[in-house]
């Protein structure tokens, strides 16, 4: 029997697949076609505290091997979160995380704040770095003391483990994660969307009503896993990896490059059965290659 | 809802630039109503990496069928798929046509413009098991965008039919062929599928009428499942205008909630 659990230190994960925020809806919208109990874990849609709408279509438009998203996250708020959707989650046995997003600091909090008083969430993935909501994809992980400001404040308010997830949209990734371990978060999840854009040539419009999206999938890959390896040296705090993973292979790049578990994001919308298969693809690996703990091979990129 | 990885092709059909493929999966039949679709993955590889959404045309009892025109790669690719190929499908997805066995013995319009053919096939057979009359208004750029002409004959509907070049049928588009035919007569009920012009041209129609339509809409599918938020359309929801994801909640919607999307009347 392979081991595939992993330990983040704060939290314990069955296995270190977990579904992307964003790319997994609310969890329940994969229960016709997943057990959702096999899943090391999910991270549910981006929320902010109040309802919102998101921006006009056209919200996707596909690119080679990539999807350029600016859905500009829409969402029901915590209210009717924590009422319709959270006591859903609750009968499930896997590791829920909500994506916490926010216009400012305190509406980060507020969020946070808010959600604490229900059971059911084992983490908080911190959203600073959506490149969709202000104008040209402004965020906090742009810059280290932004940063620093969100995750300080979100950690002293919350009794929760926060992650903070990073955007790649930066000169150095690395002083940005170490901005982030120092203001006190329990672990980092990388990276979110690259900025990016796409036009159509007979209308001379952009193909996107917000002109910028983020750009996620196969295409982003190589870069990202670089950007994970870099962090992952460099922090003590756990880096969970992800961007373009659609195989156990790509899962298990990250995890050699050191990341101690993975998400998966648009690989969700080519087969919604994607988490559970590479999961299976980790544990034929493991046994193939007479690995009994998957922890064993995290951060082993030889030299 | 569930996934067929290997939904056989068991028969294939051509028009020039339009396909029609029958899959073998009994389980999506057994749940397929008129107006749904499924999503079809087009490529093994990355290059289209989305899934297209295709309305179910028709079904049996083990089979469903789509019916596509040749729009870009994704469509192209499934164009060169053959009889034995298998495909790998999700469905049936999202909510269908309002037609159920209240409408027997009524007049029903179905009025579909290019592709948008394609969920009213399916439609009129259904209308005609529950004993409504469907008459069918279709139509095309020219002549070869009308490759369902025969089938519809063949079967016995009240077939009309338009195209924008005048090569067959009435000349003009098919709105404005629904238009004449209202001064002769007025439907019960209207379904409509076609580009987003045409179906808000009916859509006015029916509302100075006074006709309840429905809708099947389009956009961008990232997922077809909820999953995404991709695939909104404005729709009025309580008094109140909202996105909404079509995948989910349509993508037959009624024609008073559409906020139709402004443009060259
Ligand atoms: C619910 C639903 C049901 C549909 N049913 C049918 C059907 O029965 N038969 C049929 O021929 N087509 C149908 N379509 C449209 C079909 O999905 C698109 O033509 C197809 O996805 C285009 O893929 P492509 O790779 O060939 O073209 P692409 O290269 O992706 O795109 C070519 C052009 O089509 C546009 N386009 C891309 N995806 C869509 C989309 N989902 N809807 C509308 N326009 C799009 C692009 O903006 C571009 O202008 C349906 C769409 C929806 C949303
Ligand atoms: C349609 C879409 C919506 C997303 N929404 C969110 C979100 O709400 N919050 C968030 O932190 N990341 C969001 N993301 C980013 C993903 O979680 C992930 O970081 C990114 O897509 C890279 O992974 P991938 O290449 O596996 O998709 C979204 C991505 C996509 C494609
Ligand atoms: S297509 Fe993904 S939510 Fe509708």
């Amino acid at each position: 029997m392979t081991d595939l659990s992993v330990d983040l230190g704060f939290l314990k994960l069955k296995n270190p697949v977990i579904g992307a925020s964003g790319t997994f809806g609310y969890g329940l919208e994969f229960e016709p076609y997943i057990d959702l109990n096999r899943l090391g874990g999910f991270v549910v849609k981006g929320l902010y505290f109040s309802p919102r709408e998101g921006n006009p279509p056209p919200r996707l438009v596909e690119t080679p091997s990539g999807l350029i998203n600016a859905i500009g996250l829409p969402g029901i708020g915590v209210k009717r979160f924590s009422e319709e959707i959270l006591p859903r989650l609750q009968k499930f046995n896997t590791t829920i995380i909500v994506n916490v997003c926010g216009e400012n600091n305190e509406e980060y909090a507020s969020v946070v704040e808010f959600l604490d008083k229900y059971d059911g969430i084992a983490a908080y993935e911190l959203n600073i770095s959506c490149p969709n909501v202000e104008q040209d994809g402004l965020c906090p992980a742009l810059s280290p003391e932004a940063t620093f400001s969100a995750v300080s404040l979100v950690k002293k308010t919350s009794s929760r483990p926060i992650i903070a997830k990073l955007s790649p949209n930066v000169t150095d990734v690395v002083q940005i994660a170490l901005s982030a371990e120092e203001a006190g978060a329990d672990a980092l999840s990388l990276v979110n969307t690259f900025l990016a854009m796409a036009v159509d040539i007979e209308t001379r419009k952009p193909k996107l009503s917000n002109i910028y999206g983020g750009l996620s999938g196969p295409a982003i890959k190589p870069i990202a896993l670089r950007m994970t390896h870099q962090v992952a040296g460099r922090v003590k705090i756990p880096v969970i990896g992800m961007g373009g993973i659609l195989t156990g292979q790509d899962a298990l790049e990250y995890m050699i490059a050191g990341a101690k578990a993975v998400e998966v994001g648009t690989a969700n919308f080519i087969d919604p059965e994607s988490t559970v298969k590479i999961i299976e693809e980790l544990r034929e690996y493991c046994q193939k290659k007479g690995i009994d703990r998957i922890e064993t091979l995290i951060g082993t990129l030889q030299a | 809802m569930v996934k067929d990885p290997q939904a056989r092709i068991v028969d294939k059909k051509n028009w020039k630039s339009y396909f029609s493929l029958s899959l073998e999966s009994p389980r999506i039949a057994a749940q397929a109503q008129s107006g749904q679709f499924i999503m079809v993955r087009v490529s093994a590889h990355t290059q289209p990496l989305l899934r297209r959404p295709f309305s179910i045309h028709s079904k049996s009892e083990k089979t469903v069928e789509i019916f596509f025109q040749i729009t870009g790669l994704g469509t192209e690719l499934l164009s060169q798929k053959k009889p034995e190929d298998s495909l790998d499908i999700l469905g049936p997805l999202g909510k269908g046509f309002e037609a159920g066995k209240n409408l027997k013995g009524k007049d029903i319009a179905l009025v579909g413009g290019g592709r948008g053919i394609a969920p009213l096939y399916f439609l009129s057979q259904k209308l005609r098991s529950y004993g409504a009359t469907a008459r069918i208004f279709y139509g095309g750029k020219s002549q070869e965008d009308l490759p369902l002409k025969e089938k519809f004959e063949k079967e016995g509907f009240d077939l009309h039919w338009s195209t924008d070049d005048g090569s067959s049928g009435f000349k003009g588009f098919v709105s404005d062929l629904f238009k004449t035919e209202l001064e002769k007569y007025t439907p019960d009920r209207i379904f409509a599928c076609g580009p987003e012009l045409m179906m808000k041209k009916i859509s006015l129609i029916a509302q100075e009428k006074n006709i309840p339509a429905e809708f099947s809409l389009e956009s961008v599918m990232g997922c077809g499942f909820g999953a995404c938020w991709g695939c909104v359309r404005r729709i009025k929801r309580d008094n109140r205008e909202e996105w909404v994801k079509i995948c989910e909640e349509g993508p037959v919607f009624s024609g008073n909630d559409i906020i139709w999307e402004e443009g060259d009347e």
